[in-house]
């Protein structure tokens, strides 16, 4: 139960984007379509889990332990530098259709504030690994909830007559604003 | 290279957040006070200038493969040693700023500035460039944190205009999307009057 | 200078190097920080303890007792006044905050009640969850002279005694959160500790 929880709150409740304000960037930048979007998503989702879990225990086994905890971004950026870049020559040799989907997207995500954002707060709110991991996937099905919905609505908006200079980032951001307010509406679940 | 123009592009032209869209994260995340929206865009500009200066002096030395790693590190050390200056001398700013301090390592505008200018360009031009962007993000940042404060809660850099509550709505984070469309629309509009 | 090629000792030299440099770099700043950090800490730990117990003449930061709870540390800092108790200050924490952890520091008189109330640090909203700071607004002002035996310590809308911050639900669940959490240790430990 406490496990629903947390990806109840971290998918609808505190959503990472519309209300963490964590990976705006792809969420702005790569939402034009639905089908980039998927693409998006589904590389975000398998780095930010991953991630998690491999900074997670270097954070307990060799941060705490040698009274490191200072090294925390450092290390951890590292981390998900080198993982992104694994995860790229892993699927390209095993995996080339998966590649072909999520390939273009590997590379963005070593600056998408989301993943590293979603292992500092993992080890900040003092998770065990397992609820580190759940929080992981919470929050990138969060990050996708919200990027395909958004980049439907936007594919949406092109159809209509918006003012000329409202066209493109001004009007997302609106609309960006009116799904947060309607998150907000989640807030009294748990 | 023309100083000034150099320097001066990161305020509106190439203003990170109104017309290049970087760096959105911290932009929205922390621009609920003018006080918070100023004190992260300093932080970001003394990374910035700092990565761009070591990045523009050691450009030769790295071999272009490990070129970005190369750069996060550099990067990331600098984030930390704010992250360290900031929880000893100015301990309250950094529990408000929280998780969005080490975030600057992945602001895309310092690891952009990093590999699309310092790597390019002399020392000197680096550092005009990194003061520029910087300042233009910083800037960015402070009107959104005065304008959301202002709107939010009644109050111009932490003094109190009206009493009780405002419209609370510009506090949360629908009030932070909707205050920057626009603001990037008004920046729109200035782009094209000037040109 | 020629650009330097991209062999493989190259690049694992060059790596080498930068993330020694950097280790150095971190390394020497933080022993240079380091003690301004634990300055600060402690300063803010003793304004808190003063605004929340009564005038007293000791070193309350020395006068110290710990409690592991709930996977973190509370502080119990005694107040004395000519030898006598005239308060503690607890120093308590919830995970429960809207953005993440925040620590509190709440006084107790000798009699159990709530003297008064002060945060510690937190990262909540300016404007919203702030207003639980002391000087922000009355918020906190509530809890003064209650007694959590009789004070139900949870929000109207969980029908606790409590009157929560406008739009910051959230932050003051997890407020009353930390201050049970004071109370229940406080409740727990025997007299002798003191």
């Amino acid at each position: 139960m406490e496990y629903v929880l947390i990806i109840i709150a971290a998918v609808f409740v505190s959503n990472i984007v519309l209300n963490q304000f964590l990976g705006i960037c792809p969420f702005i930048g790569v939402s034009s379509k639905v089908e980039t979007a998927l693409g998006m998503t589904g590389a975000v989702t398998f780095v930010m889990v991953i991630a998690t879990l491999v900074t997670y225990l270097i954070y307990q086994g060799i941060l705490v332990p040698f009274d490191l905890t200072y090294m925390r971004t450092i290390t951890f950026i590292l981390v998900i530098a080198s993982l992104v870049q694994l995860v790229e020559i892993i699927l390209k040799k095993i995996s080339p259709p998966l590649y072909q989907a999520l390939g273009i997207f590997l590379p963005l995500i070593t600056t998408n504030c989301a993943v590293l954002g979603v292992a500092v707060l993992a080890v900040q709110k003092d998770f065990n690994l397992l609820g580190s991991t759940v929080f992981a996937i919470g929050n990138a099905l969060g990050f996708g909830l919200a990027l395909i919905t958004f980049s439907g609505i936007r594919e949406q908006l092109d159809l209509l007559n918006v003012p000329r200079r409202m066209k493109g980032v001004p009007i997302a951001f609106i609309v960006a604003g009116l799904m947060a307010l309607a998150f907000m509406g989640f807030a009294g679940m748990v | 290279m023309n100083q000034w123009k150099n320097f001066s592009k990161g305020f509106i032209r190439e203003n990170a957040v109104f017309s290049l869209f970087l760096g959105l994260c911290p932009t929205l995340g922390v621009t609920t006070s003018a006080v918070n929206g100023l004190a992260m865009g300093l932080a970001t500009t003394f990374v910035l200038v700092m990565s761009n200066l070591v990045v523009s002096l050691v450009k030769n030395l790295i071999p272009n493969k490990v070129r970005i790693p190369s750069f996060i590190v550099i990067i990331a050390s600098f984030v930390t040693v704010v992250e360290l200056v900031m929880k000893g001398y100015v301990p309250v700013l950094f529990d408000a700023l929280g998780l969005f301090i080490p975030l600057i390592v992945v602001n895309c505008l310092v690891l952009g500035r990093a590999e699309a200018f310092a790597s390019k360009n002399s020392t000197w031009s680096s550092l005009v460039d990194g003061m520029g962007m910087g300042l233009g993000f910083t800037m960015a940042l402070t009107i959104l944190g005065t304008v959301r404060e202002i709107l939010g809660s009644g109050a111009f850099f932490g003094m109190k205009m009206i009493s009780g509550d405002a419209m609370l709505l510009f506090i949360l984070p629908p009030g932070a999307f909707i205050a920057l469309g626009y603001l990037i629309l008004l920046a729109n509009i200035l782009k094209e009057k000037t040109t | 200078m020629a650009k330097k090629e991209s062999t493989f000792l190259n690049m694992l030299l060059t790596l080498f190097l930068v993330t020694l440099l950097a280790a150095g770099l971190l390394g020497s700043v933080y022993s240079l920080t380091k003690e301004p950090i634990r300055l600060a800490e402690l300063e803010r730990k003793n304004e808190a303890i003063r605004m929340v117990v009564p005038e007293f003449d000791n070193e309350p930061s020395l006068d110290v007792v710990k409690k592991y709870v709930d996977g973190d540390t509370l502080y119990f800092y005694t107040a004395r006044k000519d030898g006598d108790v005239v308060g503690i200050a607890v120093e308590t924490f919830t995970n429960e905050g809207f953005s993440g952890k925040f620590k509190l520091m709440v006084g107790f008189k000798p009699d159990n009640t709530i003297s008064d109330i002060a945060v510690i640090s937190h990262a909540e909203t300016p404007g919203l969850g702030d207003k639980m700071e002391q000087d922000k607004s009355e918020f906190s002002h509530q809890f003064r002279g209650k007694d959590p035996a009789t004070f139900k310590l949870s929000v109207k809308k969980d029908r606790g005694d409590v009157d929560a911050i406008t739009a910051s639900t959230i932050t003051s669940r997890a407020y009353c959160d930390a201050v049970q959490r004071a109370y229940d240790a406080l409740m727990n430990l025997s007299t002798s500790d003191f």
